[in-house]
């Protein structure tokens, strides 16, 4: 058999097969089955009509939209900054930005714990606050680095240009720098408000007991129940689906602006 | 308030950037209301800086800029009338071509549908009508370029600020476009201050042209002055091609360069250092005892328009441009009609004489060895254990691919009547007592004149050496 190039592409078909459509098939069955195996609805209805379920939703909405927009009022000022800056020590400024992703998240978790309990002395009373904060500290950096990315490439004759034509520096801002910098931005949200929806750890290890949707998942897996477990793994899926779609209209600009490193 | 005459004055303008590198010194230029000028120079002369000064995009660090009498060098560019057409267009990608033209009317608050109205207006200008729904990214350069110009015109600026904005297009897009501004200009009575380093695009449109170099005007002129009469070597070199000669004055309206003398027609005062220059056009190939110089042909190229013509006459080449041509080899002689030849005042005297690599990758002169390092003159070369010459990227220096010009000044070189101990021997054909030395021209036997500087007395017609030092010459590499 003569070896052809597509012949590469068959380790990562075989893993695609094996951990992403077989899961994902998997997954369809359980939700869409009660515990006899027989096809239903009810695990769909079930969510919505659950008022833990819906609170549940709400509250990780709430809290990755806080943190959406915590991250993204310190990280665009800060990219804009280093962007603009002519500082000889911008890449050291850019890597102290980015070293954070370099240790071990909950060894991260764990000092921001140690801290906040220094300044708050009962971490449950702020649980809220504690897991924003614990959030953007974690999530920062990838809101930082694709709005740096794409104003570094921003045109600056186009600023010129705006300024020619008798826009003052707010106008020019507004007018013309931010329009042209929001594929980095939404790239930034993206990989924001998605993980905040999800990224339980966080919550357990500052000691917020409430749910939000990964726990959730994770409390009907470790109750055996598949069913409701797949249904709500689902749900959010269709979310993030939707997300990328509404945040994706503009294919062009994506292409041309800044995803992540 | 009685109006300027003048729209805009530089006076005394510096700007010298944050790495201290002085882009442009003591500039000086006054434009009229109305005119087409053109700051012409090779890149990295001022002109763009300069440009950018008067838009407001760059302070200058002393001086003034005075439109209509007042000075603007405070204000920021927004508050400016004037307007800029950018290099690479810099239309503003989320917006369509309405939006882009209508975004300068938007800042000035104007009311939408006189926007409307001048938007219309200025897309018929620039031949674009109907354009107004179309994003940018779908028109092509010449089209960007037009809604550029358009998005400028649209705010009826006092000076149009052009920088290089024929840069990005194609020949025959640029030779139209060309043509098209002139007529804008014209319909329009704007002052247009343009940059280019295209000296053809300079004199096809302006009425003022102002060349620029290493910061500092060079010549201000219309396109006739700056061609017919350039100021200087620099000016000849850069506009249009020309044969540039380093001579002296032998007497009233004679010039000796190139190893002839010529009948010129500027009176320059008896030993005056001059340059001489000589369009190729002007040159008329004649019979070899008819011309002024003798040479043979070394070089045709077919133009279209014409044959370039190579001849080298001693050590010295002329190239000529004509519609007939001789055969290689030929032995000619050439002429110029004194009104051609344009001498100007030489700057300073210095030598330039071909030098060769020989196999061994030394330098020669006149069969001399010259004691140089060949390997510090070639940037990037080096010497391997065998002593051969490896350039940048590893690869063998032919001798015959480079040409080395040497550089030496009058007084450093001496006068010996040793021939043994000089590279070059010759006559003295002109001597010059200037005060404190006297200044020889010495016709030597390989066909290239030196000037000498001496403070002994020798007498014309004398055969002398010429005693050269390797280490006062200045080397550089040509092609």
């Amino acid at each position: 058999m003569r070896f052809s190039r597509k012949a590469l592409g068959i380790p990562y078909g075989i893993f695609l097969l094996l951990f992403v459509a077989a899961p994902l098939a998997v997954l369809f069955y359980y939700a869409f089955t009660n515990g006899s195996g027989q096809f239903t609805f009810r695990n769909l209805t079930g969510f919505f009509t659950d008022a833990n379920t819906l609170g549940t939703l709400f509250y990780s909405f709430a809290l990755a939209f806080v943190t959406t927009v915590v991250c993204l009022l310190i990280a665009y000022p800060t990219a804009y900054f280093l962007a603009h800056s002519r500082l000889k020590s911008k890449s050291v400024m850019i890597m102290l930005f980015i070293m954070p992703m370099w240790i071990n998240f909950s060894l991260r978790i764990t000092a921001l714990k140690e801290l906040l309990t220094m300044i708050e002395g009962n971490l449950a009373c702020y649980p809220f606050l504690n897991s924003v904060l614990g959030m953007t500290y974690d999530f920062l950096p990838f809101m930082i680095l694709p709005i740096y990315n794409v104003l570094t490439r921003l045109d600056q004759s186009l600023v010129e240009a705006a300024k020619d034509l008798g826009a003052n520096n707010t106008r020019t801002f507004l007018k013309v720098t931010l329009p042209l910098s929001m594929p980095g931005v939404m790239s930034g949200v993206m990989m924001v408000f998605l993980p905040a929806m999800t990224n339980y750890v966080v919550l357990d290890m500052l000691y917020n007991s409430t749910y939000i949707m990964g726990s959730l998942i994770g409390s009907y897996f470790s109750a055996y129940n598949w069913h409701g477990g797949s249904m709500i793994s689902l749900i959010l899926l269709g979310i993030i689906c939707l997300f990328t779609l509404l945040t994706d209209t503009d294919k062009e600009e994506n292409v041309r602006g800044g995803t992540l490193l | 308030m009685e109006k300027a005459e003048n729209i805009i004055e530089l006076k005394a303008i510096t700007k010298i950037f944050n790495d201290n590198f002085t882009a442009v010194s003591d500039l000086n230029l006054e434009v009229k209301q109305g005119e087409f000028v053109t700051f012409l120079g090779p890149s990295g002369c001022g002109k763009t800086t300069t440009l950018r000064m008067i838009a407001g995009f760059e302070q200058p660090t002393q001086g003034q800029i005075l439109l209509n009498g007042q000075d603007i060098s405070p204000l920021p560019p927004h508050l400016r009338p004037v307007n800029t057409v950018f290099q690479r267009y810099a239309l503003f990608p989320h917006m369509n071509v309405y939006e882009n033209i209508a975004f300068g009317l938007k800042q000035k608050k104007t009311p939408r549908d006189v926007i409307d109205k001048k938007v219309g207006e200025v897309l018929e200008l620039v031949d674009l009508e109907g354009f107004e729904e179309r994003s940018v990214s779908t028109l092509s350069g010449g089209q960007q370029q037009r809604i550029a110009i358009a998005r400028a015109l649209v705010n009826e600026p006092e000076i149009l600020l052009l920088d290089e904005p024929l840069g990005a297009l194609d020949l025959k897009m640029r030779k139209e476009m060309q043509l098209e501004l002139k007529n804008m200009h014209r319909e329009l009575g704007i002052t247009f201050i343009y940059v280019t380093h295209d000296q053809e695009e300079a004199l096809t449109m302006s009425d003022k042209i102002v060349v620029m170099n290493d910061g500092k005007i060079q010549q201000i002129g219309t396109p006739e002055d700056i061609y017919n009469e350039p100021r200087n070597a620099f000016v000849a070199d850069f506009i249009g091609e020309s044969n540039i000669f380093n001579g002296i004055m032998t007497g009233h309206l004679k010039a000796r360069f190139a190893g002839g003398v010529f009948d010129v027609v500027d009176d320059y005062p008896e030993g005056t250092r001059i340059t001489g220059v000589v369009r190729p056009e002007d040159i008329i190939i004649t019979a070899p005892s008819e011309g002024t110089v003798r040479g043979t042909v070394s070089d045709i190229v077919f133009k279209g328009m014409h044959y370039e013509i190579t001849v080298e006459s001693g050590r010295y080449e002329w190239v000529i441009q004509n519609i007939r041509t001789p055969e290689i080899g030929a032995a000619v002689g050439l002429k110029v009609d004194p009104n051609e030849i344009h001498i100007m005042q030489a700057e300073d005297h210095t030598n330039y004489f071909n030098v060769d690599m020989n196999k061994e990758h030394r330098l020669e002169f006149n069969g001399h060895v010259l004691d140089a390092d060949l390997a510090k003159i070639i940037k990037g070369s080096s010497r391997n254990a065998a002593g051969t010459l490896i350039g940048a990227n590893g690869e063998v220096i032919d001798p015959a691919k480079v040409r080395i010009v040497a550089a030496i000044a009058p007084k450093d070189i001496e006068m010996t009547d040793n021939a043994e101990e000089s590279l070059v021997q010759g006559e003295i054909t002109n001597l010059i007592y200037k005060g404190d030395h006297y200044s020889y021209v010495i016709s030597t036997d390989i066909g290239q004149d030196f000037i000498v500087d001496d403070e002994y007395l020798w007498n014309m017609g004398d055969w002398v050496g010429l005693i050269l030092p390797p280490d006062k010459m200045n080397f550089s590499v040509k092609r």
